[in-house]
């Protein structure tokens, strides 16, 4: 028997209006203000009104994993601009203000876990792993070092799929010469690391030695959350705490790369 | 054994117990490799023996590692040099393998009998005056290691059934295991749980899951729990986890402890909550001073054990370290706990 039957009590007994009332209280994300800078202020409103209530409508299909319900949400505002603006603004800002309430300690890790899932099934549909959309980006893979930890990676990689981000997803169990070898042979610029364990997080100080400097080690997981200065010590590029990190990250390291 | 039975009372005893949670630190004090050190009863017996002594511990740690659970499923053991084992890939390939899969029987299952009788030893060598700690992974977490979290958030979700099936196949495990643990001389079983925080699940979702499952095996259990959540966050779990019937909660250093202390008083002890990630650096100044702050807000009245927030202290941890913890409980610690300090 298969059905959704541990669907958030929470989110699918809300009506629409509590879900919006609700939404009111979550971090306003604001990017859509910079997008429409050029229009005028009437056309601009409507259109960040739009992209908000998409936005809205998005979260709560995704938090009551009614995955019909984001496909349509996502589809309908596909056609008023490209698949890949779509996902770099409706889906990439709509989890990353699921990411952030998870930070807030509102959302659990299962919700954020199946709202990336969920995004990047739709996304797949609408925005092709092999679109041209995708190839415009310098090569980026994700990794768990030494172990199976995985969660955290299939998070992190579900949501920058979703937003659009090509990369390709490594694996675990992953030593560091395998690491060493494959970024060489496949030319990465990004590599982003997820680990659990404390051991393999301070492995990656003796990565990034290994690596030529142009390559960007962006690291997230457990030791990260719990010891904030840990990835500076290991010599990483960046630290995300979050997917919704992850993906602030990854858009300001392609911009830089434009 | 009488200061923590006192605490556990929510009456104040001498001093504050401590609870180094270490394991893998006895392979260290004895020049052992980790997985030579857990391959025999009598490496672990010595390394607590010694590390009782050493640290002044208020507990002996009978935690192997969490893998030996699925190792005893029939997993893969993945031995490291300066980390705990990890459980290779999941001895669960498919969500349909649940229909077929099978709870091992403890009796026959050679890979748990070592931890048994490093218990058996460290009975006897304390006596009953040191409280022996076995540990469980509750049957709603070990799908973590039997499955992987993509999967098991799958089966959680959209397998009813199958899910049933499986905590009830790990609840008969985890009933077998914990008891065989304290026939052997266990005083206590420590029930990680850390997928029932909510840092993982929602509250909601915790009621209809890992609640219900921790409800009904710790009902089977011949001894007191200690629920951990391995660094997870449980302070909103305050109004319903003293109704599983366990003792002690092991918490997280991202909550506060005096909101903690205050939201489990007199329901449960608090247990923890050191970052033993961070522990890795500090100083002994900071040592002591982060113990005299635990102490001061979680101590007075009981009910509180002092221990690292993740039920494990990192095998980087400096001995000098955890000798300045140990200091730090000795001088501050002491009941009645002075004010304003």
């Amino acid at each position: 028997m298969t059905n959704a039957f541990f669907i958030n009590h929470h989110y699918s007994s809300m009506n629409y209006s509590q879900c919006m009332k609700r939404n009111q209280h979550i971090k306003k994300f604001t990017m859509f203000g910079d997008r429409f800078a050029f229009l005028p202020d009437k056309l601009k409103n409507e259109k960040m009104d739009a992209l908000k209530l998409a936005g809205d409508q998005l979260e709560s299909a995704l938090l009551s994993l009614d995955e019909p319900a984001a496909e349509k949400i996502i589809r309908d505002a596909a056609k008023q601009t490209s698949p890949i603006k779509i996902a770099g603004e409706l889906i990439s800002s709509t989890l990353k203000r699921i990411g952030d309430t998870w930070e807030k300690g509102e959302l659990s890790l299962s919700q954020v876990y199946m709202s990336g899932l969920i995004c990047e099934r739709i996304i797949d549909k609408v925005l092709p792993a092999q679109s041209a959309s995708r190839k415009n980006q310098p090569k980026m893979a994700i990794a768990v070092l030494e172990d199976f930890h995985l969660l955290g990676k299939r998070i992190v990689y579900s949501s920058l799929r979703a937003s659009g981000f090509g990369l390709t997803d490594l694996g675990g169990g992953l030593s560091i010469d395998d690491l060493v070898s494959i970024v060489k042979e496949e030319q990465i610029k990004i590599l982003l690391i997820s680990v659990l364990m404390l051991p393999s997080a301070l492995h990656i100080k003796n990565l990034k030695s290994r690596l030529a400097d142009d390559v960007k080690i962006v690291v997230g997981g457990a030791p990260f959350r719990f010891d904030e200065n840990l990835w500076k010590e290991i010599g990483a590029d960046y630290c995300g705490k979050d997917s919704a990190e992850a993906i602030e990250i990854v858009s300001k390291l392609m911009e830089e790369n434009k | 054994m009488e200061r923590v039975l006192t605490t556990l009372s929510h009456k104040e005893p001498d001093r504050v117990p401590l609870f180094l949670l270490l394991t893998m630190h006895g392979a260290k004090e004895l020049g052992l490799g980790i997985k030579e050190y857990f391959s025999k009863a009598e490496h672990v017996f010595e390394g607590q023996k010694r590390m009782q002594k050493k640290f002044s511990n208020d507990c002996y740690y009978a935690f192997f590692h969490a893998a030996i659970e699925v190792e005893a499923f029939g997993a893969e053991v993945m031995y490291s040099n300066d980390g705990p084992p990890n459980s290779g890939l999941p001895v669960i390939k498919n969500i349909e393998d649940i229909k077929y899969l099978e709870a091992p029987k403890v009796g026959e299952t050679k890979v748990l009998h070592k931890v048994l009788k490093a218990i058996e030893l460290l009975k006897t060598e304390g006596k009953d005056n040191i409280p022996i700690i076995g540990v469980a992974m509750s049957p709603f977490s070990l799908p973590v290691m039997q499955l992987g979290f993509e999967k098991y958030f799958e089966l959680m979700h959209f397998h009813k059934d199958l899910f049933d099936r499986l905590m009830k196949i790990n609840e008969a495990f985890c009933v077998d295991w914990s008891n065989a643990q304290l026939a052997a001389g266990a005083t206590a079983i420590c029930y990680f749980d850390p997928v029932s925080s909510p840092t993982i699940v929602t509250k909601d979702l915790y009621r209809e899951t890992g609640f219900r499952v921790a409800k009904s095996t710790i009902a089977k259990l011949n001894g007191p729990t200690a629920t951990h959540f391995a660094s997870g966050n449980c302070l909103q779990l305050a109004d319903i986890l003293p109704e599983t019937g366990t003792a002690v909660v092991g918490v997280s250093t991202q909550e506060d402890i005096g909101k903690l202390k205050q939201a489990y008083q007199k329901k449960l002890t608090l247990l923890g909550n050191m970052n033993g990630v961070e522990m890795r650096t500090w100083s002994p100044i900071k040592a002591k001073t982060i113990v005299k702050e635990l102490i001061r807000k979680a101590a007075p009245g009981g009910g509180f054990i002092l221990s690292d927030n993740h039920g494990e202290i990192p095998f980087q941890v400096e001995d000098e370290t955890l000798l300045s913890i140990a200091d730090a409980v000795k001088e501050f610690g002491t009941y009645p706990i002075k004010k304003g300090f």
